[in-house]
């Protein structure tokens, strides 16, 4: 088969969903940094999000699984760690969706701008770690629902 | 002693902390006061045994002998580990574990912002990845302290007995050697001395803050960072810990 241009692949793993937040693709989380073909080989470079996380080595694997299935035979996962990963690499796309989701998306300025259940603004930090290492642990105290808030690092 | 030697020496140092700290720290798993809390515990674990996974696969990278981060974590025994030995006391109670904590991370924190500038740009990438982590780790132990101190009578008496009791292992985290002067000597690494002036001023702010009171000794137990004389903590650590690739050598799954 015909070498699938970068572009291609960058589409293909904008399909991949993250495991923990499937609603957003590991290129809407920013993990993915380059994808290059070297030869025949086609190396993917991943950033960790958290240095424990759990889903980092599940994702790499997802990334693999993908591309075979797209016909690719010879793929690399290559991780960087530096630039460490930043909440500033995900997507507007992924942001738009996290919220659809329930999960309020990060801001500089450090917390939820709303709950993302009813949209108020009247919010609370319960716990500065949540259900992910990626994620904190709020309250609206309108509507009382407990979220998530993905954190800013 | 080599460079090498050396640097092999200040990783070791680097990642047995946060090992052996991860390890204490998850022994909480289920067990914290609240809910929260537990998962506050849990992920700063997560947290400290990835870190653990950078440091000691380039431990095991500089040491050349082929040995991954996970056999240098379960396959060594206890005179072999190079954490200080305030990570390695028994939890106690909740206080006292948040105690540590704030102890430790307040020292981390300021030891990866000198780690970022570091010569070899190994140490300095997982500095920098580090460092966004400990800053939350930080941030949570410091309120808690200050919660807990500020608090009951009771919960100021733990964190005061707390405080008491923990600071004797916090000198060794300043105690250079002949290893930190090597790793002056090629910019990888601060020299330990240099970072207490910053620390003691955020620890007296904290413990103000919190209404207790820092110790006046300056008696310092040491013996973990080079190895020399553990606690006997560690080995009943370790025999947790390693249990499985001991039982099961080379068990994977």
């Amino acid at each position: 088969m015909a070498q699938p241009s970068e572009q291609q692949v960058w589409d293909w793993l904008d399909a991949v969903p993250d495991p923990e937040i499937p609603v957003i693709s590991v290129v809407d989380l920013g993990i993915v940094r380059d994808v290059a073909w070297e030869g025949e080989t086609l190396t993917v470079t991943v950033t960790p999000t958290y240095s424990g996380c759990p889903a980092t080595s599940i994702i790499s694997m997802d990334i693999e699984t993908a591309l075979r299935e797209r016909g690719i035979r010879d793929i690399r996962i290559k991780t960087r760690i530096s630039p460490a990963w930043t909440t500033d690499w995900l997507s507007d796309k992924g942001k738009m969706k996290l919220e659809e989701y329930g999960i309020a998306p990060p801001r500089p300025a450090g917390g939820p701008e709303r709950c993302p259940r009813c949209g108020s603004k009247a919010v609370e930090k319960v716990s500065q770690f949540g259900s992910t290492p990626c994620k904190a642990h709020w309250r609206c105290t309108d509507c009382l629902e407990p979220f998530d808030y993905f954190k800013c690092i | 002693m080599t460079r090498d030697d050396a640097f092999l020496q200040f990783l070791l140092r680097m990642g047995d902390n946060t090992l052996v700290l991860g390890h204490r720290v998850s022994e909480w798993c289920g067990h914290a006061p609240v809910l929260e809390e537990d998962i506050a515990l849990a992920n700063t674990a997560l947290d400290l045994i990835g870190q653990t996974q950078m440091w000691l696969a380039l431990a095991g990278e500089v040491q050349g002998d082929g040995k991954s981060a996970d056999d240098l974590a379960f396959l060594r025994d206890a005179w072999d580990f190079r954490n200080a030995l305030l990570v390695e006391v028994p939890n106690g109670d909740f206080g006292r574990t948040l105690m540590r904590q704030f102890l430790f991370d307040s020292w981390h924190k300021l030891m990866l912002e000198r780690l970022k500038g570091s010569s070899d740009e190994r140490v300095a990438a997982i500095a920098e990845k580090a460092v966004k982590e400990v800053t939350y780790h930080v941030e949570r132990s410091r309120d808690t302290v200050i919660g807990l101190g500020d608090g009951t009578e009771e919960s100021h008496a733990r964190m005061q007995e707390a405080l008491d009791y923990l600071w004797p292992y916090v000198g060794e985290l300043f105690a250079g050697d002949a290893v930190d002067a090597e790793m002056v000597a090629a910019d990888i690494a601060p020299d330990p001395a240099s970072l207490r002036a910053d620390y003691d001023a955020i620890l007296a702010e904290v413990m103000a803050e919190a209404t207790l009171s820092i110790p006046k000794s300056g008696f310092a137990h040491k013996g973990g960072r080079d190895g020399r004389m553990h606690t006997e903590h560690l080995g009943h650590l370790l025999t947790s810990m390693q249990w499985l690739q001991r039982a099961y050598p080379g068990a994977r799954w």
